[in-house]
């Protein structure tokens, strides 16, 4: 276990790690503003403020395109990518290999820049879920790709780092930092297999002519075997930083390492084979199936509650150790608003959301119930609390601390930057109660509804979601200035003097337990994995193999005819 | 260690509220299955995917609707149905992936090509019924909005009547 060091005696990071992380880092912070402006566009053209089919260049489609595709996938990549090279690092005090991570950051850069000129030029509005028959430039699918076999090349780079440091430390218990990456990763490969095999095998022959038909099911089963996994290679990186750096920076230690750990092997084993609980409504697959997979989504709440209360109890003895007292006492002796702990108030703006998003999620995952809300504004409603809300908090607040270590500068407008998070989780609440409330009547998602429910001259118009809608304009123009302070923030740090040595220092709490060498190894886990994807996925491939009836040509988004 | 065997036992306490809870939800969906008799559509393969719309009255209060989805429209556009009509539901797209959610029922369901899908529903209530596309089906996917109408009596169906074939015409089997 890494002692803990205080301020200025961090780790020297070498100059070609420095500069592939800062890029990871800024590059799609850069994006992000595109991402979160096509973000406030959404809420003003759902609330019929905007009444048109595009604003500026970029339609409604186009834009949900980019919002989801930069937000949701290029920036969560890019940063986790980063943030597991700096900790895999930090915690073995082992080289990563420099060919291999060289290659994964000029892949993932490339993909990137590849799938970004067909959605610039409106050749990819197709969303991020892809959806064929739905066609796309080819260099969408293409850029796509890449990026996945850039984030594998990173895996692979980990790997080494990984056997390397459990060579020489036999008798030692692995870092809880370099678990949590390593569970990131497996959990992240195992998924994009399948979605591999779909972009590779049926999207890109399919969309360059090659292949005629592609079987819509089949496609829609193997894209969501990664879809769900694809919210915990988000989510579990944000666990990290809740066991590790936030009882830190509260002023405590970690309550059970163990239990963490069992947490992160946990993940492992339920977090794949749960995808058919996003096809609750579709056809050709049995309820049996759908049944399991829904089980087996609650079965995935369990590390998620067992991290709840991880990491309440350990706020709890920080707030005690820092004064507090009572049943409630602790609460009030947490720093929720020192500008030097910043990171904390990210976390625990990021934990509140989570509360939400936890709940909402159960109600998502409940089989019968999910009909009521399925394909509603409720689902967007619900993920800006999670990814939208504890994930994208924390990415932001560390983005911000690495940049600013990685160079030893300091951060401007402090105040301003504690204030950020808070002002994130009053615009998410607002907005997400504005979606979710008018989607249990049936208000959808991903729809210019501007145009028809909320078109007071439309024969659909609904003037009970007027003021549900407008709320949501309200919350998302508090997202959006909250968001513009940080942009603000960001990039005049990184803009402005080295004040400091530029070292690389993660908080890092002791934990109260002694985890010893308990869950330290992956084996057994990955073997339960995979009995779990075959059990949950044979017999619904089987139903699929049943109760389809061939493939689908593609089609532009503009044309109701195929495009041959 | 005494501090450790604390906090094995609170840990171990989490966990079994964590389980308790998700077997409470478990049990609470399978009374909603059982009890309540809500369930989702599940996997038919007895029904081939087919290329126009029709509504087929089964017998006085049963009904039959089978559902195209196009871009950007339903086939049948809007269907008429008498109150208290049981309605068997079958969906299939003819071009790109497609939704139909009925508000205020618990009919939503995805529209696939070459695949097709089955509800069954009852309208117990008279009024419109708003039927609308939820998934993203290309420019004009805002637009695509159908109506049931469920009306008191069956002689009040003033619609498109010559889409309503009996059972009888169509040589329709039971299946309920």
């Amino acid at each position: 276990m890494v002692e803990t060091q205080e301020r200025g005696e961090g780790l020297k990071v070498e100059g070609w790690l420095r500069f592939i992380t800062l890029f990871e880092l800024v590059f799609p912070t850069i994006l992000l503003i595109l991402g979160i402006y096509n973000g406030l566009l959404q809420v003003l053209y759902r609330a019929g403020i905007i009444k048109s089919m595009s604003f500026l260049g970029i339609s409604y489609y186009q834009g949900l395109t980019l919002h989801g595709v930069i937000n949701a996938i290029v920036f969560t990549t890019f940063f986790i990518v980063a943030f597991s090279n700096l900790v895999m690092y930090y915690y073995t005090r082992i080289q990563l290999s420099k060919g291999l991570t060289y290659i994964a950051f000029a892949l993932m850069v490339v993909g990137t820049l590849l799938a970004a000129i067909p959605m610039l030029i409106g050749k990819a509005n197709v969303l991020y879920t892809f959806y064929p028959p739905l066609k796309a430039h080819p260099m969408f699918y293409i850029g796509a790709a890449l990026l996945v076999v850039g984030t594998w090349v990173a895996f692979l780079s980990y790997i080494l780092v990984y056997l390397k440091w459990k060579k020489e430390n036999p008798q030692k218990g692995v870092p809880l930092g370099v678990i949590g990456v390593m569970s990131t990763f497996i959990i992240w490969f195992v998924a994009t297999v399948p979605l591999a095999y779909a972009v590779l095998f049926m999207l890109i022959p399919w969309s360059l002519g090659i292949v005629k038909e592609i079987n819509i099911m089949v496609e829609r089963t193997l894209f969501w075997f990664f879809g769900h996994p694809l919210v915990y290679f988000w989510l579990l990186p944000s666990y990290i930083m809740l066991y590790v750096v936030l009882p830190k920076i509260a002023g405590g230690k970690l309550f059970s390492e163990k239990f963490a750990r069992l947490v992160f092997m946990l993940f492992i084993i339920f977090s794949i084979p749960v995808g058919v609980h996003h096809q609750y409504s579709d056809p050709s697959i049995g309820t049996s199936m759908k049944f399991l997979h829904g089980v087996l989504t609650f079965a995935v709440a369990i590390p998620s509650f067992l991290t709840a209360f991880n990491v309440a109890a350990s706020l709890e003895y920080a707030g005690r150790k820092n004064g507090g007292n009572g049943i409630f006492g602790w609460w009030k002796k947490l720093p929720y608003t020192d500008p030097k702990k910043y990171l904390f108030a990210y976390m625990f703006a990021g934990l509140v959301l989570f509360l939400f998003g936890g709940i909402t999620g159960i109600v998502n995952a409940s089989y019968n119930l999910n009909s009521v809300v399925h394909n509603t504004a409720w689902v967007p409603g619900h993920f800006h609390t999670t990814v939208g809300g504890l994930v994208f908090l924390s990415f932001l607040g560390m983005s911000l601390y690495l940049v600013q270590k990685l160079l030893g500068k300091e951060v401007k407008f402090q105040r301003l930057n504690v204030l950020v998070p808070y002002m994130w989780l009053i615009g998410v609440i607002l907005m997400s109660t504005g979606m979710s409330i008018p989607g249990i009547e049936g208000m959808p998602r991903r729809t210019n509804i501007g145009l028809t429910y909320l078109n007071p001259e439309s024969e659909f118009f609904r003037p009970g979601w007027v003021f549900w809608s407008y709320l949501s304009v309200i919350g998302g123009t508090i997202m959006f200035i909250s968001m513009f302070s940080y942009f603000v923030i960001f990039f005049s740090t990184l803009f402005s003097k080295k004040t400091s040595e530029a070292d690389l220092y993660i908080p890092t709490a002791q934990s109260l337990d002694d985890a010893g060498t308990s869950f330290s190894s992956f084996k057994p886990w990955i073997a339960i994995l995979i009995v779990l994807i075959l059990v949950a996925y044979i017999p619904t491939f089987y139903d699929l193999s049943k109760a389809t009836f061939g493939g689908a040509p593609p089609y532009s988004p503009e044309l109701p005819v195929p495009m041959r | 260690m005494e501090n450790e065997k604390i906090i094995q036992q609170q840990e171990k306490k989490a966990l079994f509220i964590s389980i308790l809870l998700m077997a409470v939800f478990i049990s609470m969906i399978v009374y909603g299955i059982k009890g309540v008799g809500v369930d989702l559509p599940t996997c038919i393969s007895n029904v081939q995917p087919y290329e126009t719309g029709k509504v087929v009255q089964v017998s006085d209060k049963e009904y039959e609707i089978y559902y195209v989805a196009r871009m950007w429209f339903f086939d049948p556009q809007n269907v008429e149905i008498p109150v208290g009509s049981k309605v068997r539901i079958y969906l299939t797209s003819l071009d790109v992936t497609h939704g139909l959610h009925i508000w205020g029922t618990n009919v939503n369901l995805m529209a696939i090509p070459n695949a097709v899908n089955y509800y069954e529903v009852k309208f117990n209530k008279e009024g419109e019924y708003i039927v609308s596309c939820h998934e993203y089906c290309g420019i004009a996917h805002q637009n695509m909005i159908g109506k049931i109408i469920v009306k008191s009596s069956i002689e009040n169906l003033g619609q498109n009547i010559n889409n309503i074939q009996t059972a009888a015409q169509v040589g329709g089997e039971k299946t309920w």
